[in-house]
């Protein structure tokens, strides 16, 4: 029952990640992505990682709904209506993904992976979270500034209206000119 | 601890959720100037003789997909909704289950709106999800509180901690801002701009006949079950004196929707642009405030 599940998963990962270079549609593509990504975190729900799995699929969901966002701020095709293709440099692109798998498969195959040893744990995410925030804490800590950081830098890099606009040439207009008024008062 | 439900909860479940969904809705219509009590009754009825309308170069399957799954997520959300002390299924990590189901409401408002190929429910869409960004912080920072207050991620434990002292009496912060949200992520009552009139239905502008009231239906399950949901999480579940826990259970909700009916009745729709900047500048950093409040009430305990 499991490994059918499993199998069903997979298999259904795997066409919809094909299918997101397949449609000509930019929302399509996304949301086939989706369900790729869905799936996955199905199978981690059916390998018992319940935890990983449920925020795989909040993650995922919340993420390609931000890309939708992010696609009308950066696209030269904002609403994503009309056709486009997933696929750019075909010829360059397919030499490239051939190598990867071949590697990737030779690794699979040729590597001595080792032996299991000791059982796995009563709880996983206790466990992922211990050493996720134990001893790799300020690794973390690292990652999650610089990811921030590249969110902010990049939303500053795409207004058109900087603080000079706001607030004069000597920014020392006592309000803000805002196109539109916000909720604080300012 | 919940117990275990039967199996036949199962296929009870989204039963009596849109039961409580055309209850909230009639009692809805009834508040309402010239409407009545059988006013969903009606529109449902209406709405399946309608003849159905189709736009140019529609993406038909992503409208279908975005509008039912509008429904199926708010039921899968509510699996883990406790009635007294029973849930459809108690999962370890129920807390983040309902917010991975929130959000995937949220995609399927997106997708509605982009399905149809059209100016207005395409704005609709975007606007939820421009919204949405602004709503779901503060809301994951509410929801995350409660767990935090209960040190667990399982729905029965977050009711089980408030056998004392209810989540509400002391993280009313987390509690307001879980309802406000909760009524934006369900884009209802005076957050309703997604949908709202001035771009003639937004999201739902283009659906007719039965994808209207498979969308339209949705978006009040989803209301009902994100309501619901801040019993146990903030209101004490199925705790109280006298009454069995379901009792209790059903009469907090019921009150909570009946609150939420009436402001919304009191409340007229919120300008975006306002909630958005107060939702980023007070309400995200007054729930992180709150979490740590509660974070170092629980560190001490």
């Amino acid at each position: 029952m499991n490994d059918v599940a499993f199998g069903l998963l997979a298999a259904l990962a795997v066409v919809s990640g094909v299918m997101v270079f397949r449609f000509d549609s930019m929302a399509r593509a996304t949301f086939s992505l989706l369900t790729s990504l869905l799936c996955v975190g199905g199978e981690m729900l059916l390998l018992g990682l319940d935890y990983l799995g449920i925020v795989t699929v909040l993650m995922m969901t919340i993420e390609m709904a931000i890309m939708a966002v992010f696609m009308v701020m950066f696209m030269m095709n904002p609403a994503g209506l009309m056709p486009m293709t997933m696929t750019h440099n075909k010829k360059g692109a397919a030499v490239i993904c051939g190598i990867a798998f071949v590697l990737l498969a030779a690794g699979v195959l040729l590597a001595p992976w080792p032996a299991r040893q000791g059982k796995p744990p009563a709880d996983p995410t206790m466990d992922l979270g211990m050493s996720l925030m134990g001893p790799q804490m300020l690794t973390m800590m690292v990652l999650g500034m610089a990811l921030f950081a590249t969110i902010v830098a990049t939303v500053v890099l795409a207004t058109r209206r900087g603080r000079y606009d706001r607030f004069g040439d000597d920014l020392r207009a006592p309000q803000a000119s805002d196109p539109v008024r916000g909720g604080v008062g300012r | 601890m919940t117990d275990p439900a039967p199996l036949w909860a199962v296929l009870a479940l989204p039963a009596v959720l849109a039961g409580a969904a055309w209850a909230v809705a009639s009692f809805d219509a009834v508040l309402g100037a010239g409407a009545r009590a059988a006013w969903p009754g009606r529109e449902a009825l209406r709405l399946l003789v309608q003849q159905p309308r189709r736009t140019r170069a529609a993406d038909v399957p992503l409208t279908r997909l975005g509008s039912t799954l509008l429904p199926v997520a708010a039921v899968l959300a509510a699996v883990v909704l406790p009635l007294g002390f029973r849930s459809v299924s108690d999962l370890p990590e129920g807390i983040v289950w309902f917010n991975a189901m929130e959000a995937l409401a949220w995609a399927a408002v997106w997708l509605t709106g982009w399905g149809p190929n059209s100016t207005l429910s395409l704005i609709g869409g975007y606007r939820f999800l421009a919204q949405g960004l602004a709503y779901e912080l503060p809301h994951m920072l509410a929801i995350t509180t409660a767990a935090l207050g209960a040190e667990s991620l399982r729905v029965g434990d977050v009711v089980d901690a408030q056998a004392g002292l209810w989540f509400a009496v002391w993280m009313p912060a987390a509690f307001g801002i879980y309802l406000l949200s909760a009524l934006a992520m369900s884009f209802w009552g005076p957050f309703d701009q997604p949908a709202g009139r001035d771009v003639a239905g937004g999201a739902a502008a283009e659906l007719s006949g039965v994808d209207r009231i498979v969308f339209l239906s949705g978006r009040w399950l989803l209301f009902v079950v994100a309501a619901a949901f801040s019993v146990p999480l903030f209101l004490g579940g199925g705790h109280g004196p006298l009454l069995p826990g379901w009792a209790w259970t059903l009469l907090k909700t019921a009150v909570v929707l009946a609150f939420l009916v009436w402001a919304r009745r009191r409340i007229p729709t919120v300008r975006m642009e306002r909630y958005v900047e107060l939702a980023w500048v007070v309400l995200t950093p007054l729930a992180v405030a709150q979490a740590l409040v509660v974070a170092v009430v629980v560190l001490n305990r």
